[in-house]
Formats: structure tokens, sequence, C-alpha cells
């Protein structure tokens, strides 16, 4: 078997589609609670079958011409590149999952359905009759359990099979009746000449014609006569039925499945899933508490991620690379090396590679906590709880977790607002996203508020945080006025799934995959940031060794560019290299003080240089300002607006921050 | 009446889904089809948006949205 076989994995958010993706592919990906996790195309070898590939496909719950998403899946199911469809239906939700199977099947491709989550359909003590169900639909059925491992070989012979074979779905039992079936099989009829034409089921592009399916009614390219035909064949239907198109064929399709689900399932009315999920709801979702639980939690991953274990382990790290750089020092000494080379190595290599390094543990901490919260299910709750307050200024309940992922770090968060259905929003989010102070900045701030305000630490650095959320929310009001943002609000309709224990597997591994992520960001932009700020700051115009920071080019150009802060209380070319360095990762400006006033790692000399109230304004400015250069790139990419978007967002991220920092300045004095 | 007008805890059948285009569409997709029982779990702590529970699963939106949907005689569960 040498053919290169494409199977498609498709079905709603929240089926176990992305455990089965991991399962299928022996690559474990990233499993989301959270409605619309899978919005990348992600794609592997069936591993012990490597000539066949599975593309996950984003968790949809129809194939309206709607939604993004669900344009992207069909388009990609009727290119032709698909030899099989694996549909994922969650055995626990069946109806709604089944709605979309429905649709799946009239396309006409060859498909399985993979009955998942059997052990909790079992554990309710469930039971569904696969064979008489396979027969209604056509098609075959393997029960399988993603999360325990059950089902996964059989499912992937069973889909190897039909897509040898091209084993179309079997239409002998038709899955509608009366009005809407006569006027789908007049219509399919009608346009099999063109259906056929761009190779597509006559039947999908019947009951899409049905719907009124703008796009694929202009690609079928009916003349006037057919489009008259159609028209009237739907107008019969909707007076027969006494209701119109849209709502008969969704009405149809569910009668279809009611009738389906009452022969062959044997169910009690709530899983005992539901009913927990229900009672920790009674709580999480409570009139008075929600809110007060969520703000707890957010807390906690907080407190955990930069207090109790992430800190720690940071400094401990850097304590490491300390004395690190002192053995490396020391043997340099003793062969005699070039003294240039040697600060080279000690103080700009190694520095640098310390700096990035000693991040590690905060990411690591933050990403882990927030994808237990996405697994759970909590995020939808969040979504629930944070709508209305957050429509106040023109966004959804779903804003909040791209904006949470702020907080840790700028470039999942932008990338995260692809879950966001409608452009608007994901556009506002997009621009929010900098005023939450990302993690890298924490370092800067922990070492001012050491250095400047001893006693009052954690209250400097809460109004910090506070103050670029409410610098966001005010940007938003201000900019969702824009004709750029302007644009229907999306519908806020989310499925609530239940809650589930997190798989801890599939998080490590996410976990080791966003440490990787910025491990290489970081020894790519970081550390060649770094590294060349430290020869621009020993060189001198002439590339001769420096004979002190004051004489470099780097000073030079600060110089120029430092009267422009001398309004912010911070007008010396020092803190200006700082503000420069900090364009190319934000983790760099405490390291370029460090450099610049001949201090180690984690520490700087920077009592002498600022004034308390000028320190203040620099925080400001620093949790303000155009965003590192990572994050740009991402912004840039996501926004799709080309370069003047992204030059705008650098710009006014920059005249904020300067307005906000000459405000903290002369508020303080 | 309409179903944003349900009163926490208890349940009725659709009539019909008014409005248009990518909302109503997505209601209907979402199961919310004539003659399905709806329970209406919860408000969120403001009041909005709502919990529904239908077809053995759980759904939110918005009342406003919830206002283009026609339910008949409600009931407790």
């Amino acid at each position: 078997m040498s053919n290169k076989i494409v199977l498609a994995l498709a079905g709603n958010q929240n089926s176990g589609k992305t455990t089965l993706f991991n399962r299928l592919t022996g690559s474990n990906r990233h499993v989301g609670n959270f409605p619309g996790v899978t919005v990348e195309r992600w794609e592997g070898h069936v591993s012990g079958h490597e000539f066949a590939s599975v593309v996950d496909l984003p968790g949809i719950y129809s194939l309206s011409p709607y939604s993004a998403e669900e344009m992207i899946t069909r388009s990609f199911l009727t290119e032709g590149g698909v030899d099989a469809i694996i549909d994922v239906v969650d055995a626990t939700n069946m109806e709604r999952n089944l709605y979309l199977s429905l649709q799946l099947i009239e396309l006409g491709l060859p498909m399985v359905i993979a009955l998942n989550m059997m052990d909790e359909m079992r554990a309710n003590g469930n039971t569904v009759d696969v064979a008489a169900m396979s027969d209604a639909l056509g098609v075959p059925i393997v029960p399988i359990s993603a999360g325990k491992n059950e089902g996964i070989h059989e499912l992937v012979d069973a889909a190897i099979d039909v897509a040898v074979a091209k084993q179309r779905p079997q239409h002998h039992l038709d899955f509608c009746s009366g009005p809407a079936h006569r006027c789908i099989h007049s219509i399919a009829h009608m346009i099999e000449d063109h259906a056929e034409r761009l190779g597509i089921s006559e039947r999908f592009a019947a009951t899409k014609l049905i719907e009124g399916d703008a796009p694929l009614t202009e690609s079928l390219g009916l003349n006037e006569n057919e489009l008259e035909s159609v028209e009237h064949l739907v107008k019969e239907m909707e007076n027969e039925l006494g209701t119109d198109r849209e709502a008969a064929l969704a009405d149809t399709r569910y009668n279809f499945i009611e009738g389906l689900v009452a022969r062959t399932v044997v169910k009690r009315p709530r899983s005992r899933e539901r009913e927990r999920s229900a009672g920790a709801d009674v709580i999480l979702t409570h009139k008075f508490f929600a809110i007060p639980i969520f703000f707890g939690i957010m807390g906690l991953i907080f407190w955990l991620t930069f207090g109790v274990v992430g800190q720690p382990l940071s400094d401990a790290l850097g304590t490491l690379i300390d004395s690190l750089s002192g053995w490396v020092g020391d043997g340099l000494d003793a062969v005699g090396i070039n003294p240039f080379m040697r600060r080279f190595i000690v103080d700009g290599v190694l520095t640098g590679v310390g700096t990035v390094v000693s991040f590690v543990p905060v990411i690591a901490v933050m990403f882990f906590l927030l994808s237990l919260l996405e697994d759970s299910g909590y995020m939808a709750r969040i979504a629930f709880v944070m709508d209305r307050p957050l429509r106040c200024v023109g966004l959804s309940g779903r804003s909040v977790v791209p904006m949470l992922l702020g907080f840790g770090c700028s470039v999942p968060a932008v990338m995260s607002t692809r879950t966001l259905p409608s452009e608007r929003d994901r556009k506002l989010s997009i621009l929010l996203i900098p005023f939450m102070s990302c993690s890298a900045k924490l370092p800067v701030y922990a070492l001012f508020t050491a250095v400047f305000f001893p006693k009052h630490g954690a209250a400097v650095m809460s109004l910090l945080y506070i103050l670029g959320v409410l610098g966001g929310f005010a940007a938003a009001l201000v900019l969702r006025n824009i004709p750029y943002f302007r644009g229907s609000p999306v519908p806020f309709v989310l499925e609530m799934p239940n809650y589930r224990l997190p798989n801890l597997r599939s998080v490590l591994i996410l976990l080791w995959e966003k440490c990787r992520d910025f491990l290489s960001r970081a020894f790519t932009v970081i550390f060649v940031a770094t590294v060349a700020i430290w020869l621009l700051s020993n060189l001198n115009v002439r590339l001769y060794a420096a004979a002190s920071y004051e004489d470099s080019m780097l000073a030079d150009v600060s110089r120029l560019v430092a009267p422009l802060f001398a309004p912010l209380g911070f007008g010396f070319w020092q803190a200006a290299i700082a503000v420069i360095v900090g364009l190319m990762a934000k983790e760099a400006t405490i390291s370029t003080l460090a450099v610049v006033t001949n201090a180690g790692v984690g520490s700087a000399n920077i009592a002498a240089l600022f004034t308390p109230a000028g320190a203040f304004a620099f925080l400001v400015f620093t949790l303000l300002y155009t965003p590192c250069i990572a994050a740009m790139a991402t912004i840039r990419r996501e926004l799709r607006s080309g370069d003047g978007a992204a030059l705008a967002v650098a710009a006014g991220q920059f005249a904020i921050a300067w307005c906000a920092a000459f405000a903290a300045y002369h508020l303080w004095i | 009446m309409t179903l944003d007008k349900l009163s926490v805890g208890s349940s009725a059948c659709i009539e019909a889904v008014h409005g248009e285009g990518a909302l109503r569409r997505h209601l209907l997709d979402m199961g919310l089809t004539p003659r399905t029982r709806v329970t209406l779990c919860k408000a969120a702590p403001m009041g909005d948006p709502i919990e529904l529970e239908l077809r053995g699963y759980s759904l939110t939106l918005r009342r406003a949205d919830a206002a283009n949907i026609e339910v008949g005689e409600p009931g407790h569960e």
C-alpha cells in the first residue's frame, strides 16, 4: 500500500476531537475544553500507518455559510483532497453532535463515525445499539474512548477501509420525510449536472440551495430558469410546512435524530457529568460568588506563578547562571584570554543566556495553570460570568481568555484571539492585549519596587496591573467607534461543556511546547538582541573597544533620544538604552540596565540614577509602551491588515505610554 | 411569550425562532428548534447572559438574543 490516504477529523467543539487527534498521531497536542480552541489546522501521520495522514479540522456545529470555521471545513472537504472523514461524535451529547454528522453524510464522502466518550456513556448505565444506528445512517460507527485509548485501532482500520474502498454513505435510508424530502429530491435531480461539475454531492448542494446558502448558490452557477424553479419548490415546501426554509431543514434533521436516538439509545435523562457540572456551577457561576471566585482563582494563579513557584525557581536559576559566569570568568582568566573577549563572553553572552533562562519557570507555571483552567471547562464559565461587564466596553465574554493569556505573554494571547468568531472582537481584543502587563515586564517591576518602594512593593505592582487593564478598557471604548473596528457584534451563543478532569499528560506536553517555543524564540531574538546590544554598548563609533559605556555607540544613540524622556523624569541615556532594548524583548530591559550600570544579573545600580517619581514614571512607561518585536510580529500577522496597522499599534502604544508616564511623573511630585 | 421572559428553573417548549442571518441559523443549528423543551437554568451574576439546558447539554446566550425565541406555556421541572 503506497498510495497516500488523507483522513479529515471533523466534529463538534468539546467532542474530544483534539484528544483523538493526539491518539491517532502520537504527537500529543493541546486539548481544549473551551469551545473553539482548534482553529489552526493540525496535520500528522497516523502512527503505525505512515501512508495515512490525518487533518484536524476546526470544531464546528454545522456547515452553515456564516462562520469562518464552518466555511474552512466545507471548502476543505469539498475540494477533493480528502479520502475519508472521521466524524467525532460525543456519545454523551448525541443529538446535537449527530446534527453535524447528517450534514457531513450529505457531502457523500467516505465516512466513519467515531462514537467518542463511550466510557462515560457506559459509566452512566446508558447503552447504544451501534449496529442499528450505523444501519440507519449508512456509515460505519466505531465506539471509542479517546481519553482512555479504547477502540482507536478499530477506528483507524475502519477509516482506512472506507477510504481505500471509496465506500460512500449509503442513502438507502433517507433521513428526511414529507415535504422537505420531496423538495430536496426534486432539486437534487434538477441540479445534478452543476453539482457534478463542482465535484460535490447533489444532495448536499440541494440542501444548501434550499437553506439559501449564498456562497454555494453562486458557485453552482444556475441559470435564471433553474433558480426560479428552485425558488418555486422551496416556497411550496415552506407553505406545506408552515415554516421558513432554514427552520424547516434544521427541524427535519433534528426530528430524524430524535427518532433515531429514541430507537437506538437507552439513556438516563441527565448524565452524571451533567449533574456534577450543574452542581459545581451552583457555586462557580453563583449570582454573588461567581465574580469573587473568578478573581480569587486569577489571584491564586498569579500568586502561584510569581510568588510561590515561579519566582523562587527563576531566582535559583539566576543564581546558578551567576555562579556559572563566575566559573567561566575564572577559567578564562586562568588561560589568559583577551580581556575584551572575556568581558564579551561573561558579561555579554552569559548575561544574555541567564536573563532568558531565568524566565522559563515563570512562563511554565503560568501556562500550566491557564491550561488547567481551559481543559477543565472553567474558561467557558468565565465567558458566561464576564460577558456582561465586558460588553460595556464593546467586547464579549470570550475576549476574557486572550486577555488573561496576555498577562502571561502577548504572543500566545494574540494568537488565541483566532478563537473569537467575529472579526471586530478579534481586532479589538488584539489591541487590548498589549495593555495586559505581560510576565516579561514583571522583573522590571520587581527590581524597581524592591529598590524604590520596598515597603509598598505589592501595592505598586497591583497598581500597575490595574492601570494596564483600565487603560485597555479606555482604549477599547475609544477604538470601538473607529470604522476599522465597527461591525455587528457576534452572537454570544456558547456551549458550556461539562467539567472534566484535565488530562495531565497533554497539559504537560503543551507546557513543554510553550517552553520550547519561548526558548527558541528567546535564544534567537532575545539572545541576539542582548549580544548585539552588548557589542553596541562596548564598541565606539570607530569599532574600537569603548573606554566606558558612555563612550559607546549605543550611548550615542540613546543620548540623541534621551531628551524625549526628560519630561517623564528619566531623560538620561541609560534609561533610553533600556527602553530601546525593551523593543527587542522586555526581558532584556533589566539585563541592559544591569550591563550599562555595571551590575550583575537581577540587580542594577538604579538607585543612583532614578528619583522615586522618575522610577514610577519609568514603570508606567514600561507597562504601556510598544510591545516587543515578537509580539509586534504576531500582532501584524493576526490583524491581517499589513504594516500600516502594525505601525499604528507600535506608535499608538508609544504615545499612550508617554502621556501616561508624563501624567504619572507629574502627579507623583 | 419569549424565552428571555422565562423565570429561572422553569421550562417551556420552543414555538418559533425569529430573527435572521447568522444568529438565527446558529440558534437553529444548536438545537433550538420548534417543539424542543428548554429549561432556563440560571442567569449570570449581572442578570445576563442566561444558561439554558436542552437536548441534554448546556448552552449560554444573551437575553437580547433569547428574545428572538418564542416559547409556549412554561412549566416547572
